[in-house]
């Protein structure tokens, strides 16, 4: 009686979970729509993006694409307008709709619609769509699917702790161990090494995985026991778990670099992030839709920018970093654009390039 | 001997959270009333004390306005499960349901559309090289050890407890069922809600859509674990956050064992005590079942 008791109220707490995650950005299920004027430049270009539940002010990859968006408008009179998912439900409504709104280009913004945008696309050959970090799963000649090539900047950043780190330690959290996130752990590894063999350091590193990228705890015991070890430069890519190590190395008065947007300015309170590894997704909503628009990028590709789309970078406000190391990061992005350094993204090209220092 | 300390300091940290989330189910469940719904209520505290803390520029409002809006959510499941005797796994999973989406409205409308909130002050607690803690760990063993006090050494805890075993009895001798019902399910909610707030303004420093993520579904877990006594289940939420915190001692490094292995660590672990070690658990025996005046 009781064992069944048991069992019966976890299989209810599991439900529970399962509920909950459906649910997980719930409440409304409508979607709002805002549009910016047409201006009257002779042109009847119309882009529109869906975001995803993040929504259209999320201090994250929506709202850069938005801000990319507002300065397409500027610069090239089109019209664009957004719409904003509540909940993940919204994604094929949203984009159906902006398919119906007839835009000539949809963007669906973020990883999490990948599934939708491929299942929209096909059922409609004639409109093209773009994603952010999306994929395009069979090559259909309508979808071109952005990512960033996330081992440049972590790259820099690993080049900026480096030169900064006092201890000669630096650490890396990762979020769930992944080729996405590897990118960005090896990148920022051989930018250690490239800083090392440039001015005859030998600053080690360490890197750990939160499996989650969530558990905020995790991610600041991981930090804090990095920080005992003598870590005194911490990098993450680990969405929320990383948002505690921002916190341990704020404790502990380390420094951080933060990840995909300029995590210094989103929290001005945490005095310790000294930089963060950028991916651009103003600059490469611009430069993708000008390029669908124009005809220079076909349709149908995994699209991978990086530095020689700025797709990537650093922010530019660097009151913590000495402006000597923030030029030599700056200038790396030069050699990386000019293809004088490739960066590594995983193990293997990782140790190659060890060896070619 | 640093290690030791690290490990002592993780743990302590990491099941805060849960500490408080299972308080909250022992106290409802031993009134007889189950309550899924420490998740959605700990999620609800989680904003509350971001957002007080953040406007008030004082953690303790954020603290104390956790509690007070995790009872106002758990006021609903009271509602529903005590005064219309509905069922109060459904009602739990509604609120599950319901309150993240009331925490992302909520800080929608307070942070300009923002999905997390800015960096709010902290609750105070000690940082030193080795040692971190905070005093919201101290206020759950505290909270812990009045709730046994309570549940065990005086009449109110005796009444509780009874309601929890036999309703009917319990009203028979005078015992206001509802009432007593009531004020745990409100408790409850206070202490998910603090959970939450333990969370927001002490591990972190404000609040995201990801801040609560399953922490409820664990305290529930050790509630059971914890055979539905205070001391069991702050002993389960401890065992939790050890292994968890020796997982992360453990990983990183050249330690073989790949992450995604050593991360199933805690449940397994968790799992294979139970089993081992802890023996039957037995439920309050009213719990999970309405009372209704004058049925039998």
């Amino acid at each position: 009686m009781a064992m069944g008791s048991i069992t019966r109220r976890s299989m209810l707490g599991m439900m529970g979970m399962g509920a909950l995650t459906l649910a997980a950005c719930g409440g409304s299920s409508e979607s709002g729509a805002e549009s910016g004027g047409a201006d009257a430049a002779g042109t009847n270009v119309k882009i529109e993006m869906v975001t995803d539940t993040g929504g259209v002010n999320d201090q994250s990859f929506n709202q850069l694409a938005w801000a990319g968006m507002g300065q397409l408008q500027e610069e090239t009179g089109w019209e664009v307008s957004y719409l904003e998912s509540k909940q993940d439900s919204d994604y094929m409504t949203n984009l159906d709709k902006a398919v119906d709104d007839e835009a000539s280009i949809v963007w669906g913004i973020g990883f999490s619609m990948s599934d939708a945008i491929n299942a929209v696309a096909d059922q409609n050959p004639d409109v093209t769509f773009a994603s952010i970090e999306g994929t395009n799963e069979n090559s259909k000649e309508n979808l071109t699917a952005v990512a960033f090539k996330s081992e440049e900047p972590s790259f820099v950043v690993g080049y900026i702790a480096a030169r900064m780190s006092e201890s000669g330690k630096v650490g890396f959290i990762g979020g769930m161990e992944s080729e996405t996130i590897k990118a960005f752990e090896y990148g920022y590894y051989a930018g250690v090494e490239y800083a090392n063999k440039e001015n005859g350091t030998s600053v080690t590193y360490q890197g750990q995985y939160a499996e989650s990228f969530s558990d905020a705890a995790k991610g600041k015991s991981i930090a804090q026991k990095m920080i005992k070890d003598g870590c005194d430069v911490m990098f993450h890519a680990a969405g929320g778990a990383g948002v505690g190590m921002l916190e341990a190395c704020n404790d502990s008065k380390v420094f951080s670099i933060g990840v995909d947007q300029d995590q210094a300015a989103l929290f001005p309170e945490y005095e310790t992030i000294v930089t963060s590894a950028l991916k651009r997704v103003d600059n490469a909503v611009i430069v993708v839709s000008k390029g669908i628009i124009d005809g220079s990028i076909e349709g149908g590709q995994n699209l991978m920018l990086g530095a020689a789309d700025d797709a990537v970078g650093i922010p530019e406000g660097h009151d913590k970093v000495p402006d000597d190391v923030y030029e030599a990061a700056v200038a790396l992005f030069d050699d990386i654009k000019a293809g004088d350094i490739v960066v590594p993204a995983d193990k293997d090209a990782f140790d190659a390039f060890v060896k070619s220092l | 001997m640093n290690s030791v300390i690290l490990l002592l300091s993780i743990t302590l940290m990491y099941s805060t959270p849960l500490v408080f989330g299972a308080l909250g189910g022992v106290i409802s469940e031993r009134s007889g009333v189950t309550n899924i719904g420490i998740e959605g209520m700990m999620v609800v505290g989680a904003v509350a004390a971001a957002a007080g803390s953040y406007f008030s520029g004082n953690p303790w409002i954020g603290f104390i306005l956790a509690g007070i809006c995790g009872a106002i959510v758990a006021l609903l499941h009271a509602v529903a499960s005590v005064s219309f005797a509905a069922d109060q796994t459904i009602s739990g999973v509604a609120i599950n349901m319901l309150a993240p989406g009331i925490a992302l409205f909520a800080c929608r409308q307070l942070f300009e559309g923002a999905a997390m909130s800015p960096i709010a002050p902290k609750l105070p607690g000690i940082v030193h090289e080795q040692m971190s803690l905070n005093v919201t760990t101290i206020i759950a063993l505290i909270f812990a050890v009045i709730m046994w006090f309570v549940l065990y050494k005086t009449k109110w805890g005796l009444r509780i407890r009874a309601v929890g075993e036999h309703p009917q009895a319990a009203d028979t001798l005078g015992i206001n069922v509802y009432k007593v019902r009531y004020a745990c399910v409100l408790i409850s909610g206070m202490f998910a809600g603090f959970g939450g707030a333990s969370m927001t303004i002490a591990i972190i420093s404000q609040f995201t859509q990801t801040a609560i993520s399953g922490h409820g579904f664990i305290a529930m877990a050790a509630v059971i674990f914890g055979k539905w006594h205070p001391f069991g289940a702050y002993g389960a939420c401890m065992l939790f956050g050890f292994t968890q915190a020796l997982v992360i001692l453990l990983g990183g490094g050249d330690f073989v064992v790949p992450s995604q292995i050593l991360s199933m660590l805690p449940y397994a672990m968790t799992i294979i005590v139970l089993v081992l070690f802890v023996g039957r658990s037995i439920a309050p025996k009213a719990d999970g079942i309405p009372y209704i005046k004058g049925s039998r």
